[in-house]
């Protein structure tokens, strides 16, 4: 799935990373928890998520994850959109829930990664 | 090959908004040097733990790294409490993070448990009251 299409199914406002919403994400990993991102994730997903700091941005970063859209209304501050910028990552925040958005992300197509599936 | 390269950096203690700056840059030295996604993807996790567990859990400390053509070795040594029960730290779950740290989005018991998985041969020292120096080693050769 495209950025473009996860930004549109999900009415998400676009923080950083505008020119690259032509990117395809082939899955996507809920977690509030990035300890849990960092023990489970192995392919290059789409991040949603709950946590707003950086570590976020850093936690996304380590996995190759270029994209992580935050839930609940949550905004980045400055401090975490000039770090994602610095890496080329595209940042989104949708008024869903983590399980609305993700339901709405799933029924579109984009499934999620689990292990040996 | 980079071989014999090493590097040393100071984490610095407590300032959980900049964990994970050292392995950023170690993740860039690495791509630059040609490494394989899938190498420098492990050292670049197992690292990122052994980091934040150095702001969170022990006043920061050094991490050395060792590039190498056939292995990469990770040192770091913090200046922390130590570990008293190395089997529990290691169990997936077990985490002494106060709420502090767990609202941050860590201490979920995985740093340990991750650090192996993400390696290819992992040692803990540790003296109580001194600090603890995990050594990781990250074969670039299967």
């Amino acid at each position: 799935m495209k950025l473009l299409e996860v930004k549109e199914l999900l009415s998400a406002e676009v923080f950083c990373g505008e020119e690259f919403l032509e990117t395809e994400v082939d899955s996507a990993f809920g977690s509030d928890l990035m300890s849990d991102v960092l023990a489970f994730v192995n392919t290059r997903v789409l991040l949603l998520t709950g946590l707003v700091n950086p570590q976020v941005v850093r936690t996304a970063e380590m996995m190759d994850i270029s994209a992580i859209v935050f839930v609940r209304g949550k905004c980045p501050g400055e401090d975490i959109i000039e770090l994602a910028k610095s890496k080329n990552m595209v940042l989104l925040s949708t008024k869903n829930t983590l399980y609305t958005a993700s339901g709405k992300l799933y029924a579109g197509g984009l499934t999620g990664e689990e292990k040996g599936e | 090959m980079a071989d014999g390269m090493k590097l040393q950096f100071v984490v610095d203690d407590g300032d959980f908004t900049r964990a994970g700056e050292t392995s950023s840059k170690v993740k860039k030295t690495l791509t630059q040097l040609g490494f394989s996604p899938e190498v420098i993807r492990k050292v670049a996790i197992a690292m990122y733990e052994g980091e934040i567990n150095m702001v969170i859990h022990a006043n920061g400390g050094t991490i050395d790294v060792e590039i190498s053509s056939e292995k990469i070795l990770i040192i770091m040594q913090d200046r922390g409490p130590g570990i008293a029960d190395i089997e529990r730290a290691m169990q997936a779950g077990f985490s002494t993070a106060d709420s502090k740290v767990r609202e941050l989005g860590f201490g979920a018991g995985m740093g340990l448990p991750n650090m192996k998985k993400y390696s290819d041969e992992m040692e803990i020292t540790t003296e109580i009251g001194k600090g603890t120096c995990v050594k990781l080693t990250i074969n670039v050769k299967g």
